[in-house]
């Protein structure tokens, strides 16, 4: 009993810390590329709207770095804390897949983003754009090897067992093992969607409080685009992680389903409430032959049931189904929200084209083309990545379930032996501090946003000593 | 001196330097900015922008050295890195509240309401106390040999206090060279105060070690070690003292020599943190686990080892170079 308390709140408290950690790597990744494209434009255009943008954004990317990092700390400290038997049994594998990380990645973005974040009037411009690229390549090599452990995890091969200990032999099978690809791939257009909506949902809040200065089109523009731009991709790139689920983890896509016996013409449920005590769906809705359709590509595919992952003894070797069924449509959810959010956007400021700015050739769009709903739903929509990423991990992660490294060992082989009251005492601390710090930062952006639309924002007088005064005195109205 | 004729006898020796290195550094570099964490309070607000601005560009940096120590101890010997953080499941805990703490309220300060601020530097400099002293509890502990009992309790209590004293201590070397005026003249005063604390601490930390363990004193304690180990305290002795005079006559004419209190700080650190390594070799959990006993499989280690040297030496220079670029007097820290 002791014992399974343990498991189940260490199980919570890492699902905790990553949850939090993972909604600012989803910010850096792609912002910091972001960054880069506001500092290129500005040193080809000399355009200080472009410097406006990137001075805002900036903050923002240094704070959420700074979260980022030492809710990184707390995740490399939880592998011993709370999960010794993980390394004692994948640690040959795991362990130099994370040691790259920290050599390649870590010290990379940490020594640079120094240089990005205050050395912009202390070194040559080359040198602030190569720290700037510097970090967002650092932050996307990070996620690179991360994914690679994580897939690993899911779909591991080019090891072998030696009493109980997995043993390398393949290095190059470890690190592009078959659902890796498709994890990063998608992940890292997660991070660009996230951004988009992020910068579109900041630039319309400040629009709609009355900022109709040129960065805050710019921004906007940049942000509906990109997301209109990968939203597709993105549907597609999710379309095949699932078929390459589908091969290596069919009960993982039997849960997705929410389907229990395997057959052909499987409906694409839309609303259920999977029951696993009766092992059945109450409340079913569904498009006929829907899921066999997009799995196989036929009416009467088959598709595999949870029906067929069970033990002799009725134990389920498949993961709990309806939290996995649900993420995997919230995730769906959000992303047709995003795609219609987007496309529509870009319509309604294509259509007013003939109001854009003029400035540079190629901008057709015009931000008073947005209707108010449109503006409003898109302020909500700031933070609709998080919700999409953390679902989507969701469903990967239980899904995965019982294992914790597919057919190689269960969550309840890695917990360590420590007595749960602490566990619970040291989990309702970091839920209490994670959710005190997630209220400031987002309540810190939001007043970052209204500073800036009051004009509040501009270097002004506070610059001083530095030999880059200009960027001052191109836009002296700001 | 181990056999060295195969990659499994040298690979453990070989991680256990490496990880032995990036805590050194850590301790040093990170210890000067949680130092400065520490000193916060005592500096009026326009102060505390400067001390903010002299460590802003590198903390984040220095913080990764812990990173790559803990993630040393993880893949190199994960059965040891399972026994000690588990057993130190608490103070670790208590550590990462206070580094969550001390990062984001770093952060938090500069673009945050101005009437939060305060909040925010309390957070800031209650995070730094809390990591240094988690982290010299911790150090006790290990001292102790991870036992939990009263006298073990105690002592893990000195050397946290000590510890933090200690990060003072170092991060006001750090000032005397980042600051002018004023503040150099307090930073000057905090580092003679808290220099007592270093001397207790290194004091505390030699007599306890060898008590603590028959090996351990064996290890010191007899002829001819006692030879060639007698520099590493007289040496320290000699800075220490040197220190206490420097200090005193500081700042010298046209601020010259200003890095030295920190440049012979650090050489203390190192020195002490040496005593320590020499004193537990070859265990990595003491008295319980060598380092042989604790190694992960040579291939994987292997692998890692022919990486990191081709990269740990990249990551010092680019280190190197954040340093000089933002080397001289702090200034406010902005984004353009
Ligand atoms: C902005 C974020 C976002 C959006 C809009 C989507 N996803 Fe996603 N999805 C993720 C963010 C994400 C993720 C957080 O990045 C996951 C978790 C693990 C991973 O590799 O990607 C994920 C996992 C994930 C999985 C589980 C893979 C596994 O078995 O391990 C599938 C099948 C899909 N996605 C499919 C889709 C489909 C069909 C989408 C169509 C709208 C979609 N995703 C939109
Ligand atoms: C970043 C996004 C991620 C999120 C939101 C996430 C979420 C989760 C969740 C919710 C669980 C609990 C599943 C359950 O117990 O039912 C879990 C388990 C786990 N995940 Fe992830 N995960 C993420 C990425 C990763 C990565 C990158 C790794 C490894 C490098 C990882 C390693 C683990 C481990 C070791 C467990 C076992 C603990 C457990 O089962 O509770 N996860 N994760
Ligand atoms: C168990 C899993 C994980 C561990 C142990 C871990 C560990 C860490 C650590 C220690 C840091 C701080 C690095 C520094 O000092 O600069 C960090 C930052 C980072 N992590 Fe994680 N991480 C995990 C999961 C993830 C996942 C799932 C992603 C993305 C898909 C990710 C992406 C990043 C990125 C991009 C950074 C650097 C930028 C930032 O802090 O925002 N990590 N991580």
């Amino acid at each position: 009993m002791e014992a399974l308390d343990t498991l189940l709140l260490s199980r919570i408290q890492f699902a905790a810390n990553i949850s939090f950690h993972i909604l600012f790597p989803t910010i850096t990744i792609a912002l910091g590329w972001v960054l880069l494209f506001f500092r290129l434009r500005f040193a080809r255009t000399r355009d200080e709207k472009w410097m406006a943008a990137y001075r805002f954004w900036v903050k923002i990317f240094a704070l959420s770095f700074a979260m980022g990092v030492v809710s990184g700390i707390t995740m490399s400290f939880q592998f011993g804390t709370n999960w010794p038997g993980f390394m004692e049994t994948v640690g040959n594998i795991a362990g130099p897949l994370l040691a790259y990380e920290v050599l390649t990645a870590f010290f990379l973005e940490a020594a640079f983003v120094g240089i990005m974040l205050f050395g912009f009037s202390r070194v040559p411009a080359w040198l602030h754009i190569t720290a700037t690229a510097l970090v967002a390549f650092g932050t996307t090599l990070s996620t690179f090897w991360i994914i690679v452990l994580n897939s690993w995890m899911h779909t591991p091969q080019g090891f072998e067992m030696i009493d109980g200990v997995a043993h390398a032999t393949d290095w190059w099978a470890i690190v592009f093992n078959p659902s890796m690809p498709y994890r990063f791939a998608h992940m890292v257009l997660a991070s660009f969607l996230t951004v988009a909506f992020l910068v579109a949902g900041v630039s319309a809040f400040r629009w709609i409080i009355g900022d109709r200065s040129r960065e805050v089109r710019a921004m906007l523009k940049t942000g509906v685009s990109i997301a209109a731009l990968l939203i597709p991709v993105q549907i597609f790139m999710g379309d095949m992680h699932g078929l390459n689920t589908l091969e290596y983890q069919p009960q993982k896509v039997a849960a997705i389903e929410g389907n229990w016996e395997t057959g052909p013409n499987v409906p694409l449920l839309l609303f259920a409430l999977p029951d696993e005590a009766a092992r059945e769906n109450r409340f079913e809705l569904g498009i006929p032959n829907g899921a066999s359709m997009i799995l196989t590509h036929h009416a009467d595919g088959i598709v595999p049931g949870l029906n067929d992952f069970v033990a002799a003894d009725g134990t389920p070797l498949h993961p709990p189904v309806a939290p996995v069924f649900w993420s995997f449509r919230v995730m769906v959810g959000t992303g047709l929200a995003m795609l219609a959010l987007s496309w529509g956007a870009v319509f309604f400021m294509w259509r007013r084209r003939h109001l854009h700015d003029g400035r540079i050739p190629g901008h057709r769009m015009a931000v008073e083309g947005l209707p108010k709903p449109l503006l409003w739903a898109l302020v909500p929509m700031a933070f609709s990545g998080w919700v999409a990423t953390l679902a989507g991990w969701y469903t990967t992660e239980i899904g995965r379930q019982p294992w914790l490294v597919s057919g190689v060992m269960t969550t309840d082989m890695a917990v360590a032996d420590v007595p749960a009251p602490m566990v619970a005492g040291t989990l309702a601390i970091y839920l209490a501090i994670y959710a005190a710090l997630l209220i400031a930062y987002v309540g810190v952006i939001a007043y970052l946003a209204r500073k800036a639309a009051r004009g509040d924002d501009a270097p002004g007088n506070s610059m001083t000593h530095s030999g880059k005064a200009q960027v001052v005195a191109l836009n002296p109205a700001e | 001196m181990p056999d060295f004729s195969t990659p499994a006898d040298w690979l453990p020796w070989a991680f256990a330097s490496l990880m032995g290195l990036s805590i050194l550094v850590y301790v040093v570099l990170d210890g000067f900015d949680l130092g400065v964490g520490i000193l916060f309070p005592l500096a009026d607000p326009e102060e505390q922008d400067r001390m903010i601005g002299s460590i802003g560009p590198f903390w984040d940096a220095n913080e990764t050295w812990l990173v790559l120590a803990v993630g040393l101890l993880l893949v190199a010997f994960p059965t040891a890195h399972g026994m000690i953080l588990s057993t130190l499941y608490l103070p670790v805990f208590a550590m990462l509240i206070g580094l969550i703490l001390r990062g984001v309220a770093f952060e938090f300060r500069a673009k945050a309401r101005s009437r939060h601020k305060v909040r925010w530097n309390r957070l800031f400099f209650a995070g730094s106390l809390i990591t240094a002293l988690a982290q010299g509890f911790m150090l006790g502990l290990y001292i102790m040999g991870l036992e939990k009992t009263v006298e073990t309790y105690l002592f893990a209590t000195l050397t946290a206090l000590c510890l933090a004293a200690g990060y003072g201590f170092i991060g006001a070397t750090w000032l005397v060279h980042k600051t002018t005026r004023h503040l150099q003249i307090k930073a000057l005063q905090w580092a003679r105060r808290s220099l007592w604390a270093v001397i207790a601490g290194v004091g505390a930390v030699s007599m306890a070690t060898p008590l603590v363990s028959d090996r351990i004193f064996g290890k010191w304690f007899s002829f001819p070690e006692i030879l060639w180990l007698a520099p590493l305290p007289a040496v320290s002795g000699a800075l220490i003292a040197a220190l206490w005079i420097m200090l005193r006559r500081m700042p010298f004419a046209g601020d010259r020599w200003n890095w030295l209190p920190f440049a012979t700080a650090s050489v203390i650190f190192a020195a002490a943190y040496l005593g320590l390594a020499y004193s537990f070799y070859p265990y990595v959990v003491p008295e319980r686990l060598t380092i042989y006993e604790a190694a992960a499989a040579p291939e994987s280690l292997m692998i890692i080892l022919v990486g990191a040297c081709f990269v740990v030496p990249v990551i010092i220079a680019y280190s190197i170079l954040a340093y000089v670029i933002f080397r001289g007097k702090a200034t406010e820290l902005r984004y353009y």
